[in-house]
């Protein structure tokens, strides 16, 4: 029974005067260097964000000149990832590509995380008609095929250049991230805190923005990390159709539409781009997933707390016995949950 | 229950009208079919074009809402309108909705029940071996977009008929031209060639709802009820299926209405590699010619089908979850 009270972790509060033991940015940082996901993910990001913005330097070719000299070349000490068929460095071209790649990517997460947050605070907050219009309007939106809407309109947005299909790929990202907030702030809103800041008088935009956003800050750090990732397959997808990126502008999606039909003769105008693009997603999705433990023990992620049930539980079950009083004191070992 | 549905059904309606006047308005001042046929050789009088469009209903000097009164009064007639070659848009429409169901059902499908049982099954086995492969593959997965999974396979097939002097695996159409033999043989012919979109658009299904699966099962494992139905003599497989697996479905079955766009617009990209003649092939075709009928119709199929699969979530739902009915 003691392992109980040992397994709550929880730092105090600190009493006034004297210094902090642990801060939560330590704590969270803590825990998130312990899980080797998330650090490899972390790792991966900062490579490639160094490769997308420091390669374009270390090599002499640039994206658009072509090289007639080499045509249709596999990789070689000149051109590292080889070239294409009218002599473009793949390499330079590549590492463009991500770079814009990188940036929609982030863009994107930005603004929709932004919009869903608004949104999802004010339905869950005023609650009553302005919540039924706005999650009629998520539905809507969630009904719609998003990808249809996208490829109809982008044609028309060909002349204002990629920043018009980031505003357009975040107008379609946002519904489930703000159907989720607004949940979180419906249950936020009847706590005390909340009441107390109402009763003081304080106006309904000023407790979203102090009192709502922060506490669903953790749900949306993760959230907008793993919405780069999507951006970015999103990006990619409507780039290979034709609907986003349009050449001479290349991103990773114009690439892989380039290389697509050379694949099987010359892989490398292909499996480079790919293999970026396949990193970058699942180094951000690695993150998002230790960011999610991180900042939050309790979500159902990679608690630690089951690997000794479980152990247990197996042991009970191999020796077929029935509910002891040995298997119950080890399963009673099970930290209690510190939801409130 | 049956009021419960009822008033789901009647959401999903007012949801489903709206949606698709919102479609029908953005279809028709996005597009422009007028500069489809300014484009024709010979060039046809401005005349000729003026009429053209009006009997397609497709006049962009006709009020917007003008427009889709006409071709919401022909849609009750089960008329969906004219595409811009004139020709009838249920014709090109009752071709290719079963080529692309086949796909779009057997691939979502796959995805779930595979998908909720890897879950499941991972959750159970956690930190083992079996577990840790499959966290890795599917975050491999969740990170490659269905379109590179689909060129992958492609480029796999091309391989292996590079590499064995013949087709192994078919990787372009839905069925074989001029394949003679009995119903056996097409059938296996059908089965063959929907082997790789398939798993093109099942994989991704499938990672993503392993990973939803398995942490919810593992919030479900360590609940009190679990032990509870173990305590009062449940074999450990009894309690996990009966009350746990039931609990943690519940979930999934409203990220499954919802998920179904996404399986969609894989099936586009899919449909498109693959070479099937299907709504996804006939979208990218139909906004290329600026046909705004038949880009209306495409999204009436999407919005049905993303209601539909939402009712059956619900009806799954309250099935399963009692509370709900009430």
């Amino acid at each position: 029974m003691t392992v109980v009270t040992a397994g709550s972790t929880t730092p105090a509060p600190a009493p006034a005067g004297r210094p902090r033991a642990t801060g939560r940015g330590r704590l969270v940082l803590a825990r998130l260097l312990a899980a080797r996901g998330a650090v490899v993910g972390a790792v991966l990001i900062l490579l490639l964000f160094a490769l997308a913005f420091g390669g374009p330097y270390l090599t002499p070719w640039d994206y658009a000149t072509p090289d007639f000299t080499a045509l249709h070349q596999p990789p070689s000490a000149a051109h590292w990832f080889g070239t294409n068929g009218v002599g473009q460095d793949v390499f330079a071209q590549t590492v463009r590509g991500l770079q814009k790649s990188l940036i929609i990517g982030l863009l994107v997460a930005l603004f929709s995380t932004v919009l869903a947050s608004l949104v999802g605070a004010c339905a869950g907050y005023f609650g009553g008609w302005a919540d039924r219009a706005l999650m009629f309007l998520v539905d809507l939106m969630l009904v719609f095929p998003s990808f249809l809407i996208i490829t109809v309109v982008s044609p028309r947005l060909r002349s204002s250049g990629w920043i018009a299909f980031v505003l357009l790929l975040a107008l379609f990202n946002w519904m489930i991230t703000a159907r989720v907030v607004r949940s979180m702030t419906i249950s936020l809103r009847e706590r005390e805190f909340v009441r107390a800041a109402r009763f003081m008088g304080v106006r309904p935009l000023r407790i979203i923005s102090r009192h709502i956003l922060p506490n669903v800050a953790s749900f949306l750090i993760v959230d907008a990390t793993i919405a780069v990732g999507g951006a970015v397959m999103s990006e990619t997808a409507l780039s290979y159709f034709g609907f986003g990126v349009r050449p001479p502008d290349v991103s990773l999606g114009t690439l892989l539409a380039a290389g697509t039909s050379e694949a099987p003769v010359f892989p490398w105008m292909f499996y480079f781009a790919a293999a970026l693009l396949v990193l970058f997603v699942l180094a951000v999705n690695l993150i998002g997933d230790g960011l999610r433990d991180a900042l939050d023990p309790t979500a159902g992620g990679a608690p630690r707390r089951f690997r000794r049930f479980r152990r247990s539980g197996s042991a009970t079950r191999s020796s077929r016995s029935t509910p002891s009083s040995s298997s119950h004191s080890s399963r009673s070992s099970r930290p209690q949950r510190r939801r409130p | 229950m049956l009021r419960y549905l009822a008033k789901r059904l009647s959401y999903y309606a007012a949801l489903l009208i709206a949606a698709v006047f919102l479609a029908y308005a953005i279809s028709a001042g996005a597009l422009q079919p007028r500069t489809y046929f300014d484009a024709k050789l010979p060039r046809p009088s401005a005349e000729s074009v003026e009429r053209q469009l009006t009997a397609l209903n497709l006049n962009d000097h006709t009020p917007v809402v003008e427009r889709f009164g006409h071709w919401a009064g022909g849609l009750l007639h089960g008329d969906l309108g004219r595409t811009i070659h004139d020709t009838p848009v249920t014709d090109d429409f009752g071709r290719r909705v079963w080529v692309s169901l086949r796909l779009l059902l057997l691939g979502s499908l796959l995805g779930t029940v595979l998908g909720v049982v890897a879950g499941a099954w991972s959750a159970v086995r956690q930190y083992r071996l079996s577990d840790r492969l499959l966290t890795v593959a599917s975050f491999v997965l969740l990170s490659t977009p269905v379109f590179l999974v689909a060129l992958f396979l492609k480029n796999g097939a091309i391989a292996a008929k590079d590499a064995a002097g013949h087709e192994v695996i078919p990787f372009t159409g839905y069925e074989t031209p001029g394949l003679t033999g009995g119903i056996g043989a097409h059938l296996a012919d059908w089965a063959l060639h929907l082997l790789l979109p398939t798993i093109s658009l099942a994989l991704g299904g499938l990672a993503t709802y392993s990973r939803y699966q398995r942490g919810i099962m593992l919030d479900v494992l360590g609940s009190d009820y679990l032990r509870t139905a173990e305590a009062k003599g449940l074999t450990r497989r009894r309690a996990l299926l009966k009350h746990g697996l039931r609990t943690a479905v519940i979930p999934m079955s409203t990220m499954f209405a919802y998920s179904f766009l996404g399986i969609f617009t894989g099936a586009i990209f899919t449909e498109t590699i693959f070479g099937w003649h299907g709504m996804g092939e006939w979208l990218i075709q139909s906004i290329n010619e600026q046909d705004v009928n038949s880009v209306v119709a495409i999204n009436l199929f999407t919005a049905v089908v993303v209601l539909a699969s939402g009712f059956l979530a619900d009806t799954l739902h309250a099935a399963l979850d009692p509370r709900v009915r009430s």
